[in-house]
């Protein structure tokens, strides 16, 4: 396990993803959200909102979170976790640019 | 019982207007009080006439003293009546216009009058001065046309005016003698940081200009012509190149003048009885051209006015620009010289630049751009004349930076003194507002404006004073009593969509960069109302941001618990046919969808659709004519109708036809909240058009309009708009309405509350009897839905937006583990 925990996969290239939009990644049973933000950061967190399972692939990003199309939890990009008053958190997982390339880790979200 | 003194005031400017606010409040009965004003209106805060002419505001916004005030007063106003003589031997003032009236005591306040550079062409019509209301009508008329304008000055005034004229749309040139930009109150840095400022605003700038000539064609501009040969065509010149006292008048009956009306220390001109008073004013050699200094005048005729022994000892000024989005701030004296030192801070990425000039360890000039919070602390010790060598290494980083920690802006104002000056154009301290909030039980910022005059005139210390409210009224004072949009902003929806009109913001980080947004790209609430208004209001320029709207209506389908959904196919006005339910029946087979529902709002549903596969569907159901019902969009969702003519026995008229035509005409606009419409054939109603945004009720003599109904989480039956005879008139009074909606709504206001909050009067008033406001909501609603009526399920079919249904990657997840 662990010797994959570090293992970068190419997922496709920056301008695959709008800015301030996300794109999915299927991982098996699971999806994983990549975002952009307006600054072009990505983050990647698990497609499944704490609250009610919400796709946050489908909600609104700002300031380094996405707001959840279904109920309006708002989820930190960084750690997934709710802000605010609401409790609950996300699985994170590691994505990272080189260059233009979106490099992401299947096995960093453990 | 003595006759009661009589007092005459000749001008009603700013200056005045202060002189009597503080004469009746020491004493309101010691005099009868005539004033006589050229312009013919009341008075009003002149150095508002920026915003004025920029749109962000009105006339009526500005009025200092409305004429209930002088009738509360017992002040007799004469307006349009411009004093052309005064007889000192009789005491007796007389007006061009006949009007005459004797005194005890005169004020002349005749202010001062715009220079105008006897150039070649200078009386050519569209030459205009900036002075009053009467210039800032003539600058808005001409630049209607959107064309070209030339400003010639580079100062204070000229800035402001050309500023103005941008925001009104027209193509500005500033022309300017000297090198730099506001000499007068600028070193060439600041100057330098300004013109670039000005040239980020989309104005021109020419330095070191001289003008040679305005040339004219049927008796108006037509271009200005440099000493270079340089011309520059245009439609508009703007002279605005220094003011004169306006003295003559004191002149011709023998008062003593030089540049202005002299004075001595009481405010008396060389006839003891006559006072003069603001711009028309000469005093130890200095004439002033803002409003501070004239104010202490004010308080020093008043209370001499009353037997007093005040004297006024001239003053030192500040000046800053009102020009939206430039802080500029200068203060005293800022030349260089041998025995000065200075200290100088700049931050090129801020765009910040700050300048002390020092003399014997004291503040004798300040000059900050880009950032002017410490303005008046700087002043302050300035005019205090303070000893800053225990704090000069940190000086120059302002108040906060004093004493250690850096201190919150709220610390920062409590640590002030009870002295220190907070409204500088009023030259009101701090103590005199904290006191006042607290003796009056002062709670809003328009009562402390009423009662203190703190922030009454430009405006620029409103921050200041909101500080010191919250201060001294702790939780009690709500400085927001507009409702904020969102975190972001604490401007409110309203605010909001005027600035984007007024200042023509056309995309969403320039909204959020001119109205100062503090975070950075906003946040789920502001974004997707932005979005709305500028598509609203500039349909044909603004690029749609479907980042900024919520997941339905950036897939156009709504989206489900699960994270599947729902697509509900526009079936004009209710009615189908056996083609369209087999098209739906073959769909709901092919995509094995698991659910399908007749919806309230008259059409069918499936639900429960796979995200992947909203794009094949969609192209499915646009091959047998489909388009999205976009019941997902805040915009125009259902028409429902009933059977009408067509079939039912007691119909008046074709119902269904008229629902379906307002359906095709308005399908595809977007609103601030849904939108939902419905016909009913006879007053029976089966169409339950009485609890709809906008219902029509056919009647035999034609068709009954209603609007504001509400029958989700409020229930609310309509209210009638009016009635109205043909099918044509329905829709060109039902389109006028809900173009209104659109423009005025905050979004995610219904209409039912919008109404509410304009009023029903107001509505109506507009709609049905002011047929060219009618005509042009109509036609705006036409332009706007030249680029709204295109099928989203048809664009996404032929490509667009492909990334929103497909994953990025799929990973094996065998050859990952
Ligand atoms: C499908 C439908 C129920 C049905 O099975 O019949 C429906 C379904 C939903 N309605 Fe509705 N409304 C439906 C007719 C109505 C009606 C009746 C009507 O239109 O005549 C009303 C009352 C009238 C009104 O508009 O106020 C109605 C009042 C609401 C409200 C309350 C709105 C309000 O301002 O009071 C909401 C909540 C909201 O919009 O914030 C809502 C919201 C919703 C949402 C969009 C909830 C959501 O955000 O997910 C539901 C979407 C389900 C879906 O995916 O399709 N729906 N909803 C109806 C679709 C009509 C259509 O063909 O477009
Ligand atoms: C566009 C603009 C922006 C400004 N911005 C600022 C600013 O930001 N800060 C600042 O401190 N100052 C500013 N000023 C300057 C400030 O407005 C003036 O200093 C102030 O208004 C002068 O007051 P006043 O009463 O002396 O004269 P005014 O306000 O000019 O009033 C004089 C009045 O007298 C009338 N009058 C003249 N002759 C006669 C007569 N014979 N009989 C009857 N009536 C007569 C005139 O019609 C006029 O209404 C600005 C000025 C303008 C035009
Ligand atoms: S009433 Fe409307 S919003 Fe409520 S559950 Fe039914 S469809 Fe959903
Ligand atoms: S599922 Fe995300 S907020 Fe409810």
């Amino acid at each position: 396990m662990n010797a994959i925990a570090s293992t970068w996969v190419e997922i496709g290239n920056l301008s695959d993803i709008p800015r301030q939009g996300s794109r999915c990644v299927k991982l098996g049973d699971k999806t994983v959200a990549i975002f952009r933000t307006f600054d072009d950061q990505v983050f990647a967190l698990e497609d499944k909102c704490p609250h009610k399972n919400g796709p946050l692939s489908q909600g609104i990003v700002h300031d380094g979170c996405v707001t959840c199309p279904l109920h309006n939890w708002v989820i930190s990009l960084a750690t997934g976790e709710a802000q605010g008053a609401d409790e609950g958190a996300t699985q994170a997982y590691s994505v990272k640019l080189d260059g233009e390339t979106v490099l992401f880790d299947p096995g960093s979200g453990k | 019982m003595k006759d009661k003194q009589k007092l005459v005031v000749i001008g009603n400017g700013m200056a005045p207007g202060r002189m009597l606010e503080a004469l009746i409040e020491k004493d309101s009965s010691a005099y009868e009080i005539t004033i006589f004003n050229a312009e013919p209106r009341v008075n009003y805060n002149r150095l508002m006439l920026s915003p004025v002419l920029s749109g962000e505001k009105k006339y009526e916004d500005i009025i200092t003293h409305d004429d209930d005030w002088y009738g509360e007063n017992n002040i007799q106003l004469h307006k349009s009546a411009r004093v052309s003589n005064i007889d000192r031997s009789a005491k007796v003032v007389t007006s061009f216009n006949g009007i005459e009236c004797s005194y005890d005591k005169l004020v002349i306040a005749t202010g001062s009058n715009p220079f105008i550079i006897p150039l070649p062409g200078h009386e050519l019509e569209g030459v205009l001065t900036y002075r009053d209301l009467d210039d800032v009508e003539k600058m808005i008329d001409v630049s209607k046309a959107k064309g070209m304008a030339v400003v010639i000055g580079g100062g204070l005034l000229g800035l402001e005016a050309a500023a103005g004229l941008k925001m009104q749309g027209m193509d500005v040139t500033v022309l300017h003698l000297m090198p730099t930009l506001m000499e007068r109150q600028l070193d060439p840095a600041a100057g330098f940081l300004l013109e670039r400022a000005f040239e980020d605003l989309g104005i021109k700038v020419i330095t070191k200009a001289n003008t040679h000539e305005i040339l004219g064609k049927d008796g108006k501009v037509d271009a200005v012509v440099l000493d270079d040969g340089t011309k520059l065509p245009c439609e508009m010149v703007v002279m605005a190149v220094g003011i004169r006292p306006s003295a003559e008048l004191a002149k011709t009956c023998g008062i003593e003048t030089n540049r202005g009306i002299l004075v001595s220390d009481d405010m008396r001109t060389s006839d003891p009885d006559v006072f003069a008073l603001g711009e028309c004013v000469e005093h130890r050699d200095q004439c002033y051209g803002l409003v501070a200094p004239l104010y202490e005048m004010a308080e020093v005729i008043a209370d001499n006015l009353l037997e007093g022994t005040s004297e006024y000892k001239g003053s030192v000024t500040a000046t800053k620009l009102k020009v939206t989005g430039i802080d500029l701030y200068s203060a005293g004296d800022f030349a260089e010289g041998d025995d000065r030192e200075e200290i100088v801070l700049r931050d090129a990425s801020g765009g910040i630049y700050k300048r002390l000039v020092i003399k014997d360890n004291k503040i004798i000039g300040a000059v900050l751009y880009g950032d002017t919070a410490d303005g008046p602390w700087f002043f302050d010790l300035l005019k205090k004349g303070t000893d800053i060598s225990e704090m000069r290494e940190t000086l120059i980083f302002g108040q906060s930076y004093q004493g250690g920690e850096p201190l919150d802006p709220l610390a920062a104002v409590a640590a002030l003194p009870d002295d220190a000056e907070i409204c500088g154009c009023n030259g009101i301290c701090k103590s005199k507002i904290t006191v006042k909030i607290t003796e009056l039980g002062l709670t809003t910022l328009d009562d402390v404006r009423a009662h203190t005059k703190a922030s009454s005139s430009c405006g620029t210390c409103t921050g200041l004073v909101e500080q010191l409210m919250t201060l001294t009224l702790g939780d009690a004072y709500n400085p927001n009593a507009v409702t904020p949009m969102c975190g972001c902003t604490s401007l409110g929806h309203s605010d909001v969509r005027r600035l984007i009109k007024a200042k023509e913001l056309k995309t969403i980080p320039e909204v959020m960069q001119e109205l100062e947004w503090t975070t950075s790209t906003g946040c789920a609430k502001c974004r997707p109302a932005l979005n709305y208004y500028l598509v609203c209001d500039w349909p044909d320029e603004y690029a749609d941001d479907y980042q900024s709207r919520f997941i339905n209506e950036r897939v156009h389908a709504n989206i489900q618990k699960d994270g599947t959904y729902s697509v509900v196919p526009r079936m004009w006005g209710g009615m189908t046919s056996s083609a369209e339910l087999r098209a739906i029946a073959d769909v709901v087979d092919k995509f094995d969808i698991p659910a399908v529902k007749v919806t309230g709002g008259q059409r069918i549903d499936m639900l429960g659709i796979q995200k992947e596969d909203l794009p094949a569907v969609w192209a499915d159901l646009g091959k047998a004519g489909f388009v999205s019902g976009q019941a997902y969009a805040k915009g125009l969702r259902t028409v429902k109708t009933c059977v009408g003519t067509n079939w039912c026995r007691f119909g008046t008229q074709d119902s269904t036809g008229l629902g379906i035509k307002l359906e095709k005409f308005m399908w595809g606009s977007w609103t601030p909240a849904k939108l939902k419409l419905a016909v009913s054939g006879c007053p029976r109603n089966c169409a339950e058009a009485t609890c709809k945004d906008i219902g029509v009720i056919c009647v035999d003599s034609g068709y009954e309009i209603h609007f504001a109904g509400a029958a989700g989480l409020d229930i609310k039956g309509t209210e009638i708009l009016g009635n109205v005879k043909t099918e044509d008139e329905v829709m060109e009074h039902v389109v006028a309405l809900a173009q209104m909606y659109r423009e005025q709504g905050w979004y995610l206001e219904r209409i039912y509350k919008w109404a509410k909050r304009i009023g029903l009067d107001e509505i109506r008033s507009q709609i049905m009897d002011n047929t060219e406001k009618r005509k042009s909501y109509y036609e705006r609603f036409v332009f706007s839905q030249k680029f709204a009526q295109v099928d989203p399920w048809d664009e996404r079919v032929s490509g667009k937006d492909k990334h929103e249904f497909n994953p990025m990657a799929t990973l094996n997840l065998e050859a990952a583990e």
